[in-house]
């Protein structure tokens, strides 16, 4: 069956996207929440203050979790996933725990998504820990990525958190996935 | 300078001469807002791994029953073309996709959305926000009462319109699947007209946004109807027994 394409999620997703506590995957005020925030920036390294980003991650200990109630936070279930869109300076931020990794010798990652009006369809990365040379050495994707721009789907560690920014354009350039199922047409 | 509508439709006309596939073109000139938001570089193609290989669960915990009828927000009644927008969400292979999470977003009537950022001088309806949400059944099916929105300025270009449409957001099985789209309605003469709409240049998957009228959702003295399947694409994993079910911890 051919896939029905995608479209931009366009300006005034607010309306329908937002929620409260989307971007917070556990409670900013507890004692576990790290924050993973970022910029999200254009070609010509501008702000793009109207971006929608969503993580989907495994817990800490690498489990893929299976429960409902990223919607209606109660806060205390880890769902794994979140919502936040970026703030006039195109910085968006979530409040979640570091995910663990799902098989033992792989790196654990956050998987990406964004959203953005000028984007007209969806784009996919992975935000990996920083903290796991030899894992990161040796995994998949970052193996098949030219060295140059491997560091862009790794986080740098700050104190209390992860920063990973994201360039839609030119001069560090996020590195952008496609998966064989999927049939995107850029190219 | 501000192009014109005959600019962009020469540009639309050049673009529409290139091999195209059947998802949009994200360099896609005609509109302006894509030029600096499209990544240069190819995706890079990779194996999914396991956590790419699940959804996010969502469930009737997630979601109130009343959030799929859009024009019962309010005191008031909504102005407008009352329609009821139904259909199914399948995965590439023609599976449903059960226990997931729709939402939808759109213009009221006057082809305004109830949004600070748009000033478009048509009138606000109090009775009308524009969002809903629903979980899908277990034939992947979904259902929206709402209010057929109207076409809109944008800005794009002098005297830019946008067709009338509804944003819809969507989930499959994997996390691969994951899409925003938007669906319109047939006969719409500003289709040739519209960048974002033409930004997919594979005529047959263009169609694949525009919804069916269909007599048997139009129901007596209330709503016309519109049916819109969904198809997402390939998972890849075999969807399980697991996936239809609700998994309330």
């Amino acid at each position: 069956m051919s896939a029905v394409p995608g479209q931009t999620v366009g300006p005034f997703f607010h309306l329908g996207l937002e929620y409260p506590q989307m971007n917070e995957l556990v409670p900013p005020a507890s004692p576990r929440a790290v924050r993973l925030h970022g910029r999200v920036t254009d070609g010509e390294g501008n702000p793009v203050p109207d971006a929608v980003i969503e993580i989907w991650q495994a817990d800490p200990q690498g489990a893929v979790l299976r429960t409902p109630g990223s919607l209606r936070r109660d806060g205390w279930t880890f769902t794994g996933w979140g919502r936040a869109a970026t703030d006039p300076d195109g910085h968006y931020q979530f409040f979640t725990l570091e995910p663990g990794a799902t098989e033992p010798d792989r790196a654990p990652f956050f998987a990406v998504t964004v959203f953005a009006r000028g984007l007209l369809d969806r784009l996919f990365t992975r935000a990996y820990l920083p903290d796991h040379p030899d894992l990161l050495a040796g995994d998949a994707l970052l193996e098949s990525v030219a060295p140059e721009r491997r560091a862009t789907l790794i986080t740098r560690r700050e104190p209390g958190g992860l920063v990973f920014d994201i360039r839609l354009q030119g001069d560090g350039e996020t590195v952008f996935l496609t998966y064989p199922r999927l049939r995107d047409s850029w190219a | 300078m501000e192009s014109s509508q005959a600019d962009i439709n020469r540009e639309i006309e050049a673009a529409a001469q290139q091999p195209g596939g059947p998802q949009p073109k994200i360099d896609y000139a005609p509109y302006r807002s894509s030029i600096l938001r499209h990544p240069k570089q190819p995706a890079h193609l990779v194996d999914p791994e396991s956590v790419e290989l699940w959804a996010p669960a969502f469930g009737h915990r997630d979601v109130a029953v009343d959030e799929a009828d859009l024009t019962i927000q309010h005191a008031g009644t909504p102005i407008g073309e009352r329609i009821v927008v139904t259909g199914r969400v399948l995965d590439g292979d023609g599976r449903p996709v059960a226990n997931q999470l729709v939402e939808v977003w759109q213009a009221n009537a006057a082809g305004r959305y109830r949004h600070q950022r748009d000033q478009h001088p048509a009138p606000h309806d109090p009775n009308f926000t524009g969002v809903g949400r629903c979980i899908t059944g277990p034939d992947g099916s979904y259902r929206f009462q709402t209010i057929k929105p109207g076409p809109y300025p944008w800005r794009n270009h002098l005297n830019a319109w946008r067709p009338a449409h509804i944003h819809f957001s969507l989930f499959g099985h994997d996390f691969t699947q994951r899409l925003v789209t938007q669906m319109y309605f047939p006969g719409d003469p500003l289709f040739a007209l519209d960048p974002i709409y033409q930004s997919i240049t594979d005529p047959k998957a263009r169609e694949l946004l525009v919804a069916a009228y269909d007599h048997d959702v139009t129901t007596p003295e209330w709503s016309t109807g519109y049916r819109w399947d969904i198809v997402l694409t390939g998972t890849h994993r075999t969807p399980l027994e697991s996936d239809t079910e609700e998994h309330d911890a």
